[in-house]
C-alpha cells in the first residue's frame, strides 16, 4: 500500500448538506443559551461547532458564518458588541487555514490540533474584555476549551453521521 | 461549442483572499468593539436582536427552570417546615419594629414640616424575580423577568430583603439585565453608619467590594455597616449595602485596603425589589465658571 490510509479517506462520506451546517450550528447556540451561571468546565459550543465545520468544510463555513454566529453570541450573552465575532473570526481563519494538515491526523491528534485554536479564541476574548476594563475571569474559564477539545470525538461522530453510508464490502471493488 | 469563453468552473470562484477577507472582518468587529465600549451607540442593534432572540432564550431556560421546579417539588417537608418556622420568628421580630416604623414616620412627617424641610419621598417598587446569571464570565450581571413592558427603565436601584443587590443597566420590553454590586465596574456612594464617613464603593474580584482612596487612618472597622449615601440621586439614602470584612492598613500605601462583604444576597436567586426612579435631585451649582474667572483675568493681564 502506497497510500498511507488517514481518517479522511478511510470511508468515502456523502456530500454535507448545507441545511445540516446551519442545524448544528443553531443546535449549538441553543445549547450555549442555556443558563447555567458560570459553570467551570462548560464547553463554548458555538466555537467548537464553527471549528468543526471551518476544519471540515472551509469552503462553506468561512469568516461570514463566523461574523454572523459571534454577533448573536455577543447579544445573547450581554458581552461587549464585537467581542465574540472578533475571537470566531481569527478560529475559523485558522481552521480553514489549518484544515488540510489537520485531516491528515486521526482523531486524537486533531483534538489536539483543535485545544490550541480554542484556548486562543478564549485568549483573544480574556484579552478584549480586559483591554475594556473588566475583571479577570479567573484560570478556571480556559476549562472550556479543554472540555471541547475531549468533546471533538463524539462531536465528529454525530455531526458526521448524516454523511455516513452503509458499508459495503466488495472484495472485487478497488475502494 | 469550443470551451474557450466559457467561464471558468465555480470550482476555481473562491472569492477575496483569506487574508483579505480576514483584514476586512477583524475591522468590522474592531470598530463594533469601539463604538460598542466607547460609545455606545449599538444598544439598538442588541435590542432589535434581542427581542427576535426572546423565545429561544426563554425555551432554553425550560430545562433549568424543571430542574428548579423538580427539586423545589422533592425538597423534605423538614425544610419548608423549618423554613416556616424561620419566617414566623422573623415576622415577630420585624413586627416591634414595623408596629412603631408608622408612628415614627409620622412624626418624622411633622418634625420635617416643622422645620420646613422637604418631605422624603415615597418609595414605589416593583416585585421581580430573578431568572439566571448572564453568561458573560466578565461581569456580574442577572437576568430578571420584568422589563420595559413592567414600566423598568435604566438606572433603577434593586433590591432585596437585607440589603442593596445592583442596579438596572440594560431594559429589553420582557425582562431586563441588572448589573450587580460586586461588578468590578459598579460604584456606590455609601457612608458608614458608625463614623457617617462618605465614600464610594467599588465591586472587587471574587465576590468581595472594596472602598478605594480611603486614607490608611480612616476611621473605618470590621463589621461596620455601609449604607447608601444617596448623593448619587440613583439609591435611596439609607439602604444597606456591605459589611467591612477586612481593613489591612500598611504604612508602605497612602490608602488602606478595605475588603467589605455583601449583605444583599448577591449569589443567590430568587425575589427581588426594582424600586422606582428617585426624583432628580436639584441642580448642581456650577462652580466651573467661578474658578474659570480668575483664570481668564491672569491671562488677560499676561496680554496687557
Amino acid at each position: 500500500m502506497a497510500i498511507q490510509p488517514t481518517h479522511s479517506s478511510r470511508r468515502i462520506l456523502l456530500p454535507v448538506k448545507q441545511w445540516f451546517i446551519l442545524f448544528s450550528l443553531a443546535a449549538a447556540f441553543f445549547l450555549d443559551l442555556i443558563p447555567l451561571g458560570h459553570a467551570v468546565g462548560v464547553p463554548d459550543w458555538v466555537a467548537l461547532v464553527l471549528a468543526f465545520w471551518s476544519v471540515r468544510e472551509p469552503q462553506r463555513v468561512g469568516m461570514g458564518t463566523a461574523f454572523v454566529a459571534g454577533l448573536l453570541m455577543d447579544v445573547a450573552s450581554g458581552s461587549v458588541m464585537g467581542q465574540h465575532p472578533l475571537a470566531y473570526l481569527l478560529l475559523a481563519y485558522a481552521g480553514g487555514g489549518l484544515s488540510r494538515r489537520i485531516l491528515w491526523f486521526p482523531l486524537a491528534q486533531q483534538a489536539l490540533h483543535v485545544l490550541p485554536l480554542l484556548l486562543a479564541t478564549q485568549l483573544v476574548m480574556v484579552a478584549t474584555r480586559m483591554a475594556g476594563g473588566a475583571d479577570f475571569p479567573g484560570w478556571g474559564y480556559f476549562l472550556g476549551s479543554f472540555s471541547g477539545a475531549l468533546l471533538w470525538f463524539p462531536l465528529t461522530f454525530v455531526l458526521l453521521l448524516p454523511q455516513y453510508q452503509p458499508v459495503e464490502r466488495d472484495e472485487n471493488r478497488p475502494i | 461549442m469550443s470551451v474557450v469563453g466559457h467561464p471558468p468552473p465555480p470550482f476555481f470562484k473562491r472569492g477575496p483572499a483569506p487574508l483579505a477577507r480576514l483584514a476586512f472582518f477583524v475591522i468590522l468587529s474592531l470598530a463594533l468593539l469601539v463604538f460598542d465600549l466607547k460609545y455606545r451607540t449599538l444598544e439598538w442593534v442588541r435590542q432589535g436582536v434581542a427581542v427576535a432572540l426572546y423565545p429561544l432564550q426563554r425555551a432554553a431556560y425550560t430545562p433549568v427552570d424543571l430542574y428548579e421546579q423538580v427539586g423545589a417539588y422533592f425538597s423534605r417537608l423538614g425544610a419548608v417546615q423549618q423554613e416556616n418556622a424561620e419566617l414566623k420568628r422573623k415576622e415577630l421580630e420585624s413586627a416591634n419594629w414595623l408596629l412603631r416604623q408608622q408612628h415614627l414616620e409620622l412624626e418624622n412627617q411633622r418634625l420635617r414640616e416643622l422645620l420646613d424641610m422637604r418631605a422624603r419621598q415615597p418609595v414605589s417598587g416593583t416585585l421581580a424575580e430573578i431568572l439566571y446569571t448572564a453568561r458573560d464570565p466578565f461581569s456580574r450581571r442577572v437576568i430578571v423577568d420584568k422589563g420595559g413592558q413592567h414600566g423598568i427603565a435604566g438606572g433603577q436601584a434593586v433590591v432585596d430583603e437585607s440589603g442593596v443587590l445592583g442596579q438596572v443597566t440594560r431594559v429589553f420590553p420582557l425582562q431586563s439585565e441588572v448589573t450587580l454590586v460586586t461588578d468590578k465596574n459598579q460604584a456606590v456612594p455609601v457612608k458608614i453608619l458608625r463614623s457617617g464617613l462618605r465614600t464610594v464603593l467599588f465591586g472587587a474580584s471574587g465576590g468581595q467590594l472594596e472602598l478605594r482612596f480611603l486614607a490608611a487612618n480612616a476611621d473605618v472597622q470590621p463589621g461596620d455597616l455601609l449604607v447608601t449615601s444617596g448623593l448619587d440621586g440613583v439609591y435611596q439614602p439609607g439602604l444597606p449595602v456591605a459589611r467591612v470584612a477586612r481593613v489591612d492598613r500598611d504604612a508602605a500605601y497612602s490608602f488602606a485596603r478595605i475588603l467589605c462583604e455583601p449583605v444583599a444576597g448577591v449569589e443567590k436567586h430568587g425575589q427581588v425589589l426594582i424600586l422606582g426612579a428617585r426624583e432628580p435631585l436639584p441642580p448642581q451649582v456650577e462652580e466651573t465658571e467661578a474658578r474659570d474667572k480668575p483664570l481668564k483675568g491672569r491671562r488677560a493681564r499676561k496680554k496687557e
